[in-house]
């Protein structure tokens, strides 16, 4: 009998974390339905972004009080979490404290003291975090893709770390053996009066339920991340490193495309040619993307990456104007999207089965397409390297050159360019004519 | 401007079996556009006065493709740059020089996977290189104590992360520089970039070019400078919608130059 609760917390450990890696698998299979995209270039530099943006938080304090607060409850998070570890230890083998046994009690001491002041100062930041969402209403967590489900997940996630926060103080405040040791207790030293005059086994209760809550309520966590903004404090790594090496300014030349014009413009080239083995069969289907699908690897991570802060909307100019085009929200569609994609195919044995729907015109519409100004601010913005840009680009290549459905005054402009190589109707033969004026 | 300016072609060149130090890349909007061409006279004018042996493609110069590249045309934009190349690789050019950073930016991160490597600069950085170099000085004191405002162009500055070439330049005229808010990287587009210079903007509750001007209004400029025809038309438009054309006029810094 004495080992129903080091079985317990066992069966609980392998549940949290097994539904967990399912859902990861999951996440990885829905990535893999975009286009296979090469970063195998530029490794150190990849290592270096990841090291500077992601672990060092440089594009976080761009903007100086988010950014701080935000950096807080980073290291809060990362550093307390070395608690858990030994939770699960204390639970699998049902010790209890056992960093005190292995450990001089200085430095558990230290560590414990040290935790339990960055509880105070994440409690303190989640608070910040919340009256800005909900009291001072920041423009940018008013847009409309934030209303609904978007708003409550910003705040379930500060309600989630106030009570993890709170169980951990609780459950060293509660137990009395660490505060009679004298040593760590910095802050829970003074919740312990708190409960003065209960008795022995009543601390040691609520000491235990503190316990188990804030384990359970972890693993809770660790899984409501897949069905999260918040999974970005995973995402947030691979994906800086697989963001862009290259100066913003510079857009990809879509290489199906070189294939063809060379060829258009080779005279010797023979148009009937069969085609060399195993070259040229990675044509893709189509030109620039309507869905999910059509989308590279690396976009779709972005999707998954996107936390909502909405930096990106804040500082884009068609945004800014009142346009429809917000940066996030061409992130949030995506996700949403690539998730109804993963259900379908999870429904359908595997298979996707068409369900009528695709991304461009079911989430994302042509208006919101045609104002963007490709200025790259959303890029500059992002602390977590995510291109909205590309996205938006890639669709719009499709509205060109699969639908040609661009504006009317787009379709003028390219025609002059076809017929003059000038976006006006002037003639070619003219260009040097400004040299002759006055 | 008075004085006549001194443009030569490549094929002039090719013809005396000489090389230019330099191609000037004048650009569909430099080419044609009346408040454009003012910025390119003014760049030749730049060039002549620093004596500095420079061609122009003129009429084998076509359009880069790279508006046609942002509004989704991949083919057309491949086709142009893959003529452009053609044409600039016949006459093995080696540097070029740009007074517009939608064409600096194309030719020099976009042409290379197509067969087209050159040194591109833009007009910014090569006339700070001539002043740097002794081969261009600044006279006068047009400038001086004058309040000038710089609006980054979104292909010089985020694209490329060139912000110190123009300060630099305009430093040097001895005027007062004074920043929006939002400036460097976190400028404000004026509105002209992804094809938006050729259609009407969507319905929204202002223009770009009317925030951004707004941008600039609130450091009490009297000049606003530029590097960009696009952006120059964009400042210039929303500094009349503003009814501020007699106090502030817009300039791009080759204008500015050229003018001490």
């Amino acid at each position: 009998m004495e080992y129903i609760p080091n079985i317990l917390f066992a069966i609980i450990l392998v549940l949290g974390v097994g539904y967990f890696a399912r859902n990861v698998k999951k996440l990885i299979r829905n990535i893999k339905l975009g286009r296979e995209v090469d970063a195998s270039d530029n490794k150190s530099q990849r290592w270096k972004n990841m090291a500077r943006i992601a672990l060092g938080q440089s594009k976080m304090v761009k903007r100086p009080i988010a950014g701080i607060m935000h950096v807080i409850v980073y290291i809060g998070f990362v550093i307390i979490n070395i608690e858990v570890l030994e939770i699960i230890i204390d639970g699998l083998l049902g010790t209890h404290r056992i960093g005190l046994k292995v450990l001089p009690e200085s430095i558990y001491g230290f560590l414990i003291g040290a935790f339990e002041v960055l509880a105070v100062l994440v409690l303190l930041a989640v608070v910040v975090f919340w009256l800005r969402r909900n009291v001072v209403k920041l423009k940018r967590f008013l847009s409309s893709e934030m209303k609904g489900w978007p708003k409550n997940d910003g705040n379930i996630i500060l309600y989630f770390e106030v009570v993890l926060m709170c169980l951990f103080l609780v459950m060293n405040a509660t137990d009395t053996s660490f505060q009679e040791l004298g040593s760590g207790n910095i802050i829970s030293q003074f919740i312990a009066p708190w409960f003065q005059g209960m008795s022995e086994s009543s601390l040691h209760l609520i000491e235990r339920s503190a316990w188990w809550l804030h384990i359970v309520g972890i693993l809770v966590f660790l899984n409501y991340l897949y069905f999260s903004k918040h999974l970005h404090i995973l995402l947030a790594f691979p994906n800086t490193y697989f963001g862009s090496v290259e100066v913003k300014g510079k857009f990809n030349n879509l290489e199906a495309v070189t294939n063809e014009v060379k060829l258009m413009m080779d005279p010797n080239a023979d148009p009937f040619a069969a085609p060399v083995e195993g070259e040229g069969d990675e044509m893709p289907a189509k030109f620039g993307a309507s869905d999910v699908m059509d989308l590279n690897q690396i976009q779709l991570l972005n999707a998954y990456t996107c936390t909502e802060c909405g930096r990106c909307t804040s500082a884009c100019p068609a945004n800014l104007t009142g346009k429809k085009l917000s940066p996030r929200k061409i992130m949030m569609d995506t996700r949403d999207r690539l998730e109804e994609v993963g259900k379908n195919i999870d429904a359908n044995n595997g298979e996707f089965k068409d369900d009528g729907k695709q991304l461009l015109g079911d989430y994302i519409s042509n208006e919101e397409l045609w104002a963007c100004t490709t200025c790259n601010a959303c890029v500059e913005e992002c602390p977590v390297s995510i291109n909205p840009l590309s996205i938006i680009l890639e669709m719009r290549r499709y509205l060109v050159m699969e639908q040609s459905a661009a504006p009317m005054e787009l379709n003028n402009m390219m025609t002059n360019i076809e017929n003059n190589g000038a976006p006006w109707p002037y003639n070619q033969m003219d260009r040097l004519n400004w040299a002759k004026e006055e | 401007m008075g004085e006549e300016l001194k443009v030569r072609t490549m094929a002039e060149f090719m013809a005396e079996g000489k090389q230019p130090e330099i191609l000037f890349w004048v650009g569909s909007a430099g080419s044609y556009d009346d408040r454009a061409k003012k910025i390119t006279k003014a760049f030749v004018k730049i060039l002549n006065k620093a004596n500095v042996d420079f061609a122009v493609l003129g009429t084998e110069e076509s359009n880069t493709g790279d508006v046609a590249k942002r509004a989704g045309n991949e083919f057309l934009f491949q086709m142009q740059a893959m003529m452009n190349i053609e044409v600039l690789n016949a006459y093995e050019v080696k540097r070029i020089v740009t007074c517009d950073p939608h064409s600096f930016n194309c030719l020099k991160n976009e042409y290379p996977s197509l067969g087209g490597n050159y040194e591109v600069i833009h007009h910014t950085q090569y006339i700070k290189s001539l002043i740097d170099d002794g081969r261009l000085s600044l006279e006068g004191n047009t400038y001086k104590g004058k309040r000038i405002t710089f609006h980054d162009p979104c292909y010089l500055g985020r694209a490329n992360s060139e912000y110190n070439a123009p300060r630099d330049v305009l430093s040097k005229t001895n005027a007062t520089i004074v920043e929006m808010k939002r400036n460097k990287s976190t400028a404000l587009c004026c509105g002209a970039g992804g094809a938006q210079m050729f259609k009407e903007p969507e319905k929204g509750d202002m223009d770009i070019n009317i925030l951004r001007t707004e941008d600039a209004l609130e450091t009490k400029p009297e000049i606003i400078a530029t590097g960009c025809p696009y952006c120059k038309t964009m400042m210039t438009d929303g500094i009349k919608f503003k009814e501020k054309e007699s106090e502030i006029s817009v300039m791009d810094i080759a204008e500015l130059i050229a003018n001490t």
